[in-house]
């Protein structure tokens, strides 16, 4: 029993982070109609600029917010304006290739360009462990759970609470009636990308102690967070949050219960049976199809 | 251009192929071999993604299905006229089984279910040690003979893959212009016209998908025969990857397509490795950075692909 309870604690922390890269990937969808098959490569290129900025000498939390502040520069807003902007209008298809080029190059270019091996990343949190009545929990989990779950209800809180959160929640439900309320559809699309950027961030802050940082890392992650945000529903951003901890929460449960060894299939499984019996996803509501 | 010209150009570039072969390093020769193989695959992908309009993530799963079903075929003995389609019909079942969920719902999950399908597929690949030796693989896998005559000499097992490769595409080709295939056309330029008018979208689609696999079955039976040692490596869906990208590249929904594209992922990275031009060497490291951008680039800036730049010529002068 004290096996599961802490398989499920530190299932929850890994599934939160998936959430966070599937959060970004959701908004993404909902309010821009951009499926990013870069997602995962989001998440390395930071946990790169982070180590940058340590190597030359910044503690880890300035690393942190500098490579916040770039990732929105880069990630948020170039990525929308040199990719997305362009090709958008072509339709999906062509974006997402051109995501999935954007992949392989940015894999490719720190592979050659700067290192083909796995590096070390500083856990912001202290090692070791708490005791709670005989099931041992990490600090870094108990660490990640608390700054995601701050995360997420901090983006929730925003997006219900402020006028800009509406504005920008009325545009993903529909941009047409969002642009004749006034509401300046470009700048909230800009924010999106914004807040994917940080949101990236956060996930590789939270993931690269334990997956380093590596050319690929971006891989099994980028495949969580499309599985979870599919999984809770692509159209729900509380959705995403369910699908994340759900694939943390089993893959821990079967690596352990079943073998490690197919771990990494445990979402794939999950993702299948989804849609076979609500191809809307958990918390999703069915569209319409548009003619 | 009419189509007697085209044919004409057809046979001309085919025989020239198979002149070169016949004069080629035997390392060329293997090179070319291998651009045949993975051709199978690409044609495959193209009736998916071209003609079906369907996004496949996982083609180089079906192509590692086909090779390892063959390879254990072919060591217990079969011959190879069955492992053929032993091998087809196993990823195209397969396929039909991955694709029926993924297709009822909208088309890009068919993209993100492959992609998974491929990750499960690598993964039982290392780790089934007992059926595919695991990270060791299968070694001493024999060519086939036909009738008595061995093709396991280079050169000859060229020619047997190069005349497989032309049964295969002229079938897809003929296939494309029955009715049946004229209704994927149909289907992709405008799927709610396509499904007034009778067609079963989601029928059509599965069976595009599920021939496109059984093409990568077909592909991979062929490529363990070649490369007589197939571990999972080659099966990775980063192979998926550069498939789909190869298609898109050389013009998805453009017969001659993947040959193309093919030549961009298969012959060049090859040749460039091979290469003793001093700022070619640089590419060599690089070549993978450029083409992703060089995709990004294309998307943005010639979506139809290469094959699509004499139309756009066509239409600036028909816009003067």
């Amino acid at each position: 029993m004290g096996d599961l309870i802490h398989l499920i604690l530190s299932g929850t922390a890994t599934g939160a982070i998936y959430a966070l890269a599937a959060l970004g990937f959701t908004l993404l969808w909902q309010a821009a109609g951009v499926i990013n098959f870069a997602q995962g490569e989001f998440v390395m290129l930071p946990a790169f600029a982070m180590l940058f900025f340590i190597a030359v000498g910044a503690p880890l939390w300035l690393s942190f917010l500098l490579t916040c502040a770039v990732a929105m520069v880069v990630l948020g807003y170039g990525f929308k304006r040199v990719i997305v902007d362009p090709l958008i209008k072509h339709g999906v298809i062509p974006l997402v290739i051109a995501t999935l080029g954007l992949s392989i190059a940015v894999k490719s270019i720190v592979r050659a360009g700067y290192s083909a091996e796995a590096h070390p990343f500083p856990s912001a949190f202290p090692a070791g462990q708490l005791s709670l009545g005989g099931i041992a929990v990490s600090y870094a989990d108990i660490g990640t759970l608390v700054l995601a779950g701050l995360i997420v209800i901090g983006l929730q809180m925003f997006l219900n609470k402020t006028v800009t959160g509406r504005a920008m929640q009325a545009v993903a439900q529909n941009t047409d009636a969002a642009r004749v309320l006034g509401i300046d559809v470009k700048r909230m699309v800009l924010y999106v990308f914004l807040i994917n950027a940080v949101l990236s961030v956060v996930a590789a802050l939270l993931v690269t102690p334990t997956y380093l940082a590596k050319f690929d890392m971006g891989d099994s992650i980028g495949q969580k967070a499309f599985f979870a945000a599919i999984i809770g529903g692509f159209n729900q951003t509380r959705g995403a949050l369910l699908g994340g901890v759900l694939i943390g929460i089993l893959e821990n449960v079967v690596g352990f219960y079943v073998s490690p060894a197919y771990k990494e299939g445990v979402a794939l499984v999950l993702f299948l049976a989804v849609i076979l019996f609500r191809p809307e996803g958990l918390l999703g509501k069915a569209e319409e199809r548009k003619v | 251009m009419n189509a007697q010209m085209k044919t004409g150009i057809l046979v001309a570039s085919l025989v020239v192929v198979a002149v070169v072969a016949s004069f080629a390093k035997r390392s060329d020769v293997y090179l070319l071999t291998l651009y045949c193989v993975y051709l199978m695959a690409t044609f495959g992908l193209n009736l998916t993604v071209g003609y079906a309009g369907q996004m496949s993530l996982g083609q180089a799963a079906f192509f590692g299905i086909g090779a390892y079903v063959a390879a254990i075929a072919l060591k217990a003995g079969v011959p190879f006229l069955l492992v053929l389609p032993i091998s087809a019909i196993a990823c195209f079942v397969v396929g039909l089984a991955l694709g029926f969920p993924a297709l009822r719902v909208q088309h890009h999950y068919l993209a993100f279910a492959t992609l998974g399908f491929n990750v499960l597929v690598y993964l039982v690949m290392r780790n089934e040690e007992k059926l595919t030796g695991g990270t060791f693989g299968i070694s001493g896998i024999p060519r086939p003979s036909l009738f008595g005559v061995s093709f396991d000499g280079p050169l000859a097992f060229f020619f047997f893959t190069f005349v497989s490769l032309i049964i295969l595409a002229f079938f897809l080709w003929w296939l494309l212009r029955s009715p049946w295939g004229r209704a994927f056309a149909a289907l992709r330029d405008n799927p709610i016209r396509a499904e007034s008018l009778g067609v079963n979208i989601t029928a059509y689609t599965l069976l595009a998908f599920a021939i496109g696999a059984a093409c990568a079955g077909i592909g991979g039976v062929y490529y363990a025969s070649l490369v007589e040692f197939i571990e999972p490596g080659p099966f990775h869906f980063s192979t998926s990857l550069t498939m789909l990208l190869a298609v898109i590249v050389g013009g998805s929904g453009r017969f001659f397509g993947p040959v193309i594209g093919t030549i961009i992922i298969i012959l060049l990275p090859e040749l460039l490795r091979s290469t003793n031009v001093s700022w070619l060497k640089f590419m060599q490291t690089w070549y993978l950075a450029v083409f992703g951008v060089a995709v990004v680039a294309l998307m943005i800036w010639l979506p139809g692909g290469i094959l699509s730049i004499g139309d756009r010529f066509k239409s600036k002068e028909v816009a003067k």
